[in-house]
């Protein structure tokens, strides 16, 4: 049986491929795909084996792609992405998940839901998410106001958290009828009046532990956090690290007290590799400890960011972990962030990576 | 019948369609309808909610540039012409 390894790579200028083979170290790119158009994400649907880009073009609007046969062909749709004719429209898909049902859910800008029942042919609106009384007060980060993170439970299809900046976790328990902000522990350091508003958080990312639903990562504007209750409450897990201030996370797809971050200077010092210098850093421990993983890195005058959705691990062992940069290059580990190596800095600016194994 | 000129980066989205469209319709809006139906999806390509034109597509009708509501004549000739602004 031979292993496939993919990374789908969303750009400012399309979507790219690259393959390698299970020892991750030769890569063969394609692209760029999706005509070009800035993509905020990839996925690839369970079952199908369908890969799907979350897009928005400037000229021609929000769509969501989608490619049977690897990514050589495409189709796209946005039958469904609208809030009605009387309201903001929909200008770009910033973010999508499977749910555990079979259905596609769409996060979009300005921030609201989708779910599609029929694979992004067609969506509806999940009204009770933007219905929720504070929606009035919802206001945009510097990124816009984005739905930019969807994690469905993995067997309660009625349970879902999304994130929106600069507005917050949300999490439903009914299938998006109704929608609880949840931030209880989580500071909001930019509002001096309110540290801790029940909305107005500016949540850049968060993940599920492996194996543990009631286990979340958070990766916030002010710090990183930790829930062991489904996001009911949240307690602070930035410790040593280097600054307050990062994008991305992601979590080990076996071991749910290990994850990996990127930590970012703070936003008034350019959110980049603090100090220029880059490194990636992991926890084992459920976040009381971190350890800097730099190896094969540029330690030096490395001026470059990394965006929430442009760091992605791998399921084999040892892990792989691949980000992207601002600049266009991809690093990647094939050995749970010990040792690192750049396969590509010849990229448009890379807004999303994913990483999908295919055996046989 | 209005002629509909579409332009290529439109077409590279719809493998297939032809450039030239021969159109019934009184209104651009009536033009864009018919030719939805021609080709499923292309409506969402170019208009938004509200409904109007997206903000970075032109229309123009026998040369004066034109909106939804605008009139199309039997012998119409109606370029849909993307903006130079709207790319990074």
């Amino acid at each position: 049986m031979t292993t496939r390894v993919l990374l789908l790579v969303g750009t400012k200028k399309g979507a790219f491929i690259l393959e390698s083979d299970g020892d991750r170290r030769d890569w063969a790119l394609r692209g760029p795909l999706c005509e070009g158009w800035p993509v905020h994400d990839l996925i690839v649907e369970p079952g199908s084996g369908a890969i799907l880009a979350a897009a928005g073009s400037p000229w021609y609007g929000p769509a969501v792609w989608r490619s049977e046969d690897g990514g050589t062909s495409w189709t796209h749709s946005s039958a469904g992405i609208t809030y009605g004719d009387e309201a903001e429209p929909v200008t770009t898909i910033w973010s999508l998940a499977a749910a555990p049902d079979g259905g596609l859910l769409a996060g979009v800008e300005p921030a609201g839901l989708f779910r599609s029942d029929d694979g992004g042919s067609s969506w509806r609106h999940v009204e009770g998410l933007t219905g929720h009384p504070t929606r009035p007060t919802w206001g945009p980060g510097a990124g816009g106001l984005i739905l930019h993170t969807i994690v469905p439970h993995p067997t309660d299809a009625a349970r879902t958290w999304v994130g929106i900046s600069a507005v917050g976790v949300f999490e439903t328990r009914d299938a998006g009828a109704s929608w609880t902000p949840r931030h209880v522990g989580v500071r909001a350091e930019f509002n001096p009046e309110n540290r801790f508003p029940e909305t107005g958080q500016c949540v850049h990312k968060f993940a599920m532990a492996a194996g543990q639903p009631d286990t979340l990562y958070q990766r916030n504007h002010c710090g990183v956090y930790r829930s062991d209750d489904g996001s009911e409450t949240w307690q602070e897990i930035t410790g040593e690290l280097p600054t307050d201030f990062g994008f991305s996370l992601v979590a080990h797809p076996r071991d749910p007290d290990t994850c990996w971050l990127i930590p970012l200077s703070l936003p008034d010092r350019g959110r980049f590799m603090p100090d220029g210098h880059t490194a990636v850093w992991r926890t084992r421990d459920r976040g009381a400890s971190w350890t800097r993983l730099d190896a094969g890195l540029p330690t030096k005058d490395a001026f470059m960011s990394v965006l929430r959705e442009a760091m992605a691990r791998d399921t084999l062992d040892p892990v792989g972990v691949t980000f992207g940069t601002s600049t266009g290059q991809l690093w990647h580990s094939s050995d749970d962030g010990d040792h690192w190596r750049m396969i590509t800095d010849t990229l448009p600016e890379i807004w999303s990576v994913e990483t999908v194994v295919l055996d046989g | 019948m209005a002629t509909v000129l579409l332009p290529r980066s439109l077409l590279a989205l719809f493998p297939g369609a032809d450039r030239r469209h021969e159109v019934a319709g009184e209104s651009v809006a009536a033009l864009l309808e018919t030719l939805d139906a021609r080709v499923p999806g292309m409506r969402d390509r170019l208009v938004e909610a509200g409904p109007r034109l997206r903000p970075h597509i032109n229309v123009f009708v026998d040369g004066t540039p034109a909106d939804l509501a605008s009139p199309v004549g039997e012998r119409s000739v109606v370029h849909i012409i993307p903006a130079v602004s709207g790319g990074r």
